[in-house]
């Protein structure tokens, strides 16, 4: 690819934008067959960027990208190695087949069109994280994939259990992606590069910066949150709530790799430490172990395929920090098959809920008469799943026994965990594949047609079939005709799988191409595999072996295996999930006794809070900085008459507090208000003095009018400890005042806006009085501005006294529930 | 004069304010009616005071002479005195429709908006 595909990169990184744009429309237009124009959009993608694989293959990488906000050194621009181009492919290729099946497994659905519009901007956004070099649009996409992730978890908004895994999600993987900027942000400030493909080149600056433990705590929490590592891992499972085609997308092949794919991404930065080589194995271990564990005691498909999911992301995590010669390889290979095998396992799991209405495993048996196709799909999945030759998960196991066995104690606790977790997960995979198929015909619930999967509900076994009218047709849903999956449900899962024995059987073709040029591009170094599927007798193969046989035997006592589990579990009690819950109710009840607290509901002390801080902000800098005024000389040019204005109107003020009838009290401010009128006068600023007039002589009118209406008593109502707290209150703020006022006065005017107004009125604006020029002409906005406000004070006090409320005004009702 | 000025503008401050702490809608009114006239006084002395001179520039002439007041804040002034004239006003009706609706003008039993029985949020999601 040449620099001149600059364009092209940046419109095939919108055009899932774009489509999601239209998605709506053109299904309206087209129903559920919108999915093939709309799949058309990351096919082309997925054929733009196959062009580019011979670029890559020696490690290269392609580079490119506009200036985003040059000021600030921030670029829209991508890093297209290995890395991003494996995972391109897989974000478009599998979402092309995600859009199919979506198109199948909706169809009927009122919102089809929203649902596909969500996938699109989902795919644009991942496609977003793992293209990107400049950190901030990292950031930016990674939390886009967040928020459409939500989208989509909620996508069945009317369920609570939808609504309440999505915020899971949001707030889990949202907080991480917050620590993620903060870590960004922080290598930013340590080495000054803001670019992936420039810190490769600073690793050494980061590895010897004090802050390099912070930094890696920092963004670790983005990536565990994301790929959901223990003990973050509990929003996965949750995110089951969400329509198939989205669990098998964002929830197993695409985003919850988003935090794999980074630490990928910052392996030749963070990697090669003691810190990286302890935290990441040790985390990843213990999610492999947790996630077949609570795995083993599920008996819903998704959710089975859910915490395998969760135990491969540690898998991958473990390898990802390993540190020894094939971990990364071998995380290449697993990573791929995984996306391929369990992308296809759930679009299985998917076809049977839409066909047999339910997916609890114990009810769920001799599907495979009426589902040859599904049924194929899932052993082809499986068996790579499971480990086994010639598929590319035999190929993974292999290279990560290669890495992971040793002599060393490290080596062989982390071979232990590998082999339980893949033991377990390979029974879990026939589990799911095979159960279904095999054994007796049940009776179902029966597919439910046009209507389509509103009820995503986990099928928990006590639910009664066909109980719900959106389940199954009535009338004769005890003997439902249960047949094979629509054409457009059975191509992603076919495709991917034996994706999965292509790649297995090619392998040195599909090493050279995808697994190779991966490796390299986050060893930064040449890395070449050479692992095939031809079983050749050596310690992995003998450690695959003891896999192989811990997976059937746990297979065969998968019923004892799951007590055990759920005995094990159900011990333990308390679980992260609750502690969100918890954590949740917490924050409402928190937020909820503050605000009471602060926001009492009287306004004296709201008004009583803001003055002191007013006086407080006016004395405490003061005093602080030295900057209080020389005390006042007595005025000794002063005339007779002015000083006679100034007691009238401080004689006004004081009349007014001590008022003790209406009257006296109006009378008392308009003598102080015409007070003001004078001194204006006397200062030379005959126009405020009228204005002033005006504006007193209206203010006591109405005064008047409005007081003479109502039964009120304007003297002081207060005591005490309360008048006492009041004046000093009031004392302070205005010494502040008057203090801040003497100081200004103190140091020297600066004449310059004066000058500019006194030289140009005449010459430029042609006028004589500067005041008048200034507000008509200078400032001629500000005047406009302050007619606007004018009026529509004016407005409103029409308003108010033309309308009259009938009725009683009832207590404001903020639960919706009772206003519903 | 000035340094005499800013004790003037501070009493003005301090009654203003005396006057807004209090419960009743009344007393904050005339409050709220003082204080504009404090803030005006405060720009007009910040700009200092000369006297008798208004800045109006006389025939023949294309500059105001040095003795003149400083316009600026005159300007400044004038708007803010509209401003808080209708800001007034519009309290004044504000107040009379809430004691014409709720029968008082005392601030602690005006708890529509804030009701002292409030129910605690929903708990769910």
């Amino acid at each position: 690819m040449a620099a001149s595909d600059a364009p092209y990169i940046f419109l095939t990184l919108i055009a899932p934008f774009l489509a999601a744009a239209i998605a709506p429309l053109l299904t309206r237009a087209l129903g559920h067959w919108a999915a093939l124009p709309l799949a058309l959009v990351p096919a082309g993608i997925f054929a733009f960027f196959c062009r580019a694989l011979a670029d890559v293959q020696g490690g290269q990488a392609i580079t490119g990208g506009y200036l985003w906000v040059p000021s600030f050194n921030v670029s829209y621009s991508w890093l297209i190695d290995g890395l991003s181009l494996t995972f391109v492919l897989l974000i478009s290729g599998i979402g092309a087949l995600i859009l199919l099946y979506a198109g199948g497994y909706l169809k009927g659905h009122a919102q089809q069109g929203r649902f596909f519009s969500f996938i699109l901007m989902f795919m644009g956004s991942m496609l977003g994280v793992v293209v990107s070099d400049s950190f901030l649009m990292l950031f930016i996409y990674w939390e886009l994939t967040s928020i459409t992730s939500f989208l989509l978890i909620g996508f069945d908004h009317s369920r609570e259990a939808s609504r309440r895994a999505a915020i899971q999600a949001l707030v889990v993987t949202g907080g991480g992606g917050l620590a993620l900027l903060a870590g960004l942000i922080l290598v930013w400030n340590m080495t000054g590069v803001s670019t992936i493909s420039l810190l490769i080149e600073y690793a050494q600056a980061v590895k010897a910066s004090p802050y390099f433990f912070a930094a890696l705590l920092l963004i670790l929490g983005g990536a565990f949150t994301k790929s959901a590592q223990f003990p973050f891992h509990f929003w996965l499972p949750n995110a089951m709530e969400a329509p198939t085609p989205v669990s098998a997308y964002l929830h197993s092949a695409t985003m919850v790799k988003a935090g794999v794919f980074l630490l990928m991404r910052l392996q030749p930065v963070f990697g090669d430490t003691a810190a990286w080589e302890t935290i990441l194995p040790v985390f990843g271990g213990a999610t492999l172990l947790a996630g077949t564990v609570i795995g083993l005691r599920q008996t819903d498909l998704k959710l089975m395929l859910a915490y395998t999911t969760i135990a491969s992301l540690g898998l991958l995590v473990m390898l990802t920090g390993f540190g020894t010669p094939h971990a990364l390889e071998s995380a290449v290979l697993y990573l791929i098959a995984h996306a391929l095998f369990k992308g296809a396992l759930f679009m299985v799991a998917g076809a049977i809920d839409h066909e047999a209405g339910t997916r609890d495993i114990t009810r769920l048996g001799g599907l495979w008469r009426a589902m040859p196709l599904t049924f194929a799909a899932a052993m082809l999945a499986a068996l790579s799943m499971g480990g086994l030759p010639p598929f590319l998960g035999f190929l993974a196991k292999e290279e990560v026994y290669e890495a992971l066995a040793g002599s060393n104690p490290r080596a062989i606790a982390f071979t232990l965990f590998a082999i339980i977790g893949n033991g377990l997960m390979f029974a879990l995979a026939f589990a799911v594949a095979l159960k279904p198929f095999i054994g007796t015909e049940r009776d179902l619930p029966g597919g439910h047609h046009g209507a389509a999967a509103g009820a995503e509900t986990g099928a928990p076994p006590s639910a009664l079939p066909g109980i719900s009218p959106s389940r199954g047709e009535i009338g004769k849903r005890h003997t439902p005709h249960i047949h094979e999956a629509p054409a457009l449900m059975l191509i992603g899962p076919l495709v991917l799988a034996l994706a999965g024995l292509a790649a297995g059987i090619f392998s040195d073709a599909f090493h050279a191409t995808f697994s190779a040029p991966m490796a390299s591009a986050i060893a930064h170094e040449q890395r070449s595999i050479s692992i095939s599927a031809i079983p050749h007798l050596s310690l992995p193969f003998l450690l695959s072996l003891a896999t192989v046989a811990l997976g059937v035997i746990v297979y065969l006592l998968l019923d004892r295996a799951r007590e055990a589990a759920a005995a094990a579990l159900e011990s333990i009690g308390w679980g992260p999930d609750q502690g969100f819950d918890q954590a949740m109710r917490g924050l409402v009840r928190g937020s909820y006794i503050i605000t009471r607290r602060i926001q009492t509901g009287r306004l004296e002390t709201y008004v009583m809070v803001t003055f002191i801080v007013i006086a407080a902000a006016l004395l405490v800098p003061m005093t602080t900085f030295g900057e209080w005024p020389a005390a006042p000389l007595w005025p000794v040019d002063a005339g007779f008459h002015e000083l006679m204005v100034f007691a009238i109107a401080v004689i006004g003020l004081f009349a007014v507090v001590f008022a003790a009838d209406r009257l006296t009290a109006i009378v008392s401010l308009g003598i102080q208000g015409f007070a003001v009128a004078v001194i204006f006068m006397l200062y030379g600023a005959p126009d405020l003095a009228f204005t002033q007039f005006m504006v007193e002589t209206l203010s006591v009118v109405i005064l008047a009018l409005v007081m003479t209406r109502l039964d009120l008593q304007p003297s002081d109502h207060r005591h005490g400890f309360e008048r006492l707290k009041d004046a000093a209150i009031a004392l302070a703020c205005g010494a502040g005042f008057a203090a801040l006022l003497m100081r200004a006065v103190q140091v020297p005017f600066n004449n310059t806006l004066t000058d500019f107004f006194n030289q140009w009125s005449k010459v430029v604006a042609h006028g004589t009085n500067v005041v008048n020029v200034i507000i008509v002409d200078f400032r001629g906005t500000d005047t406009l501005g302050e007619i606007a406000v004018v009026t529509i004070t004016g407005l409103a006090i029409l308003a108010l006294i033309r309308i009259r409320v009938s009725g009683d005004v009832k207590p404001a009702d903020n639960d919706p529930e009772r206003s519903a | 004069m000035e340094g005499f000025m800013s004790v003037i503008v501070g009493i003005f401050f301090a009654v203003a304010i005396y006057l807004m702490l209090s419960q009743y809608i009344i007393r904050i009114l005339l409050g709220v009616a003082i204080l504009g006239n404090a803030v005006n006084l405060l720009l007009f002395v910040a700009g200092r005071v000369t006297r008798e001179v208004p800045p109006i520039i006389g025939k023949g002439a294309d500059a105001l002479p040095a003795s003149a007041a400083n316009p600026l804040p005159q300007a400044l002034i004038l708007t803010a005195i509209v401003i808080s004239f209708s800001f007034f006003a519009f309290l004044l009706v504000l107040a009379y429709r809430a004691y014409q609706t709720l029968k008082t003008d005392d601030t602690h039993q005006m708890r529509l908006a804030e009701p002292e029985d409030a129910a605690e949020p929903p708990l769910g999601y």
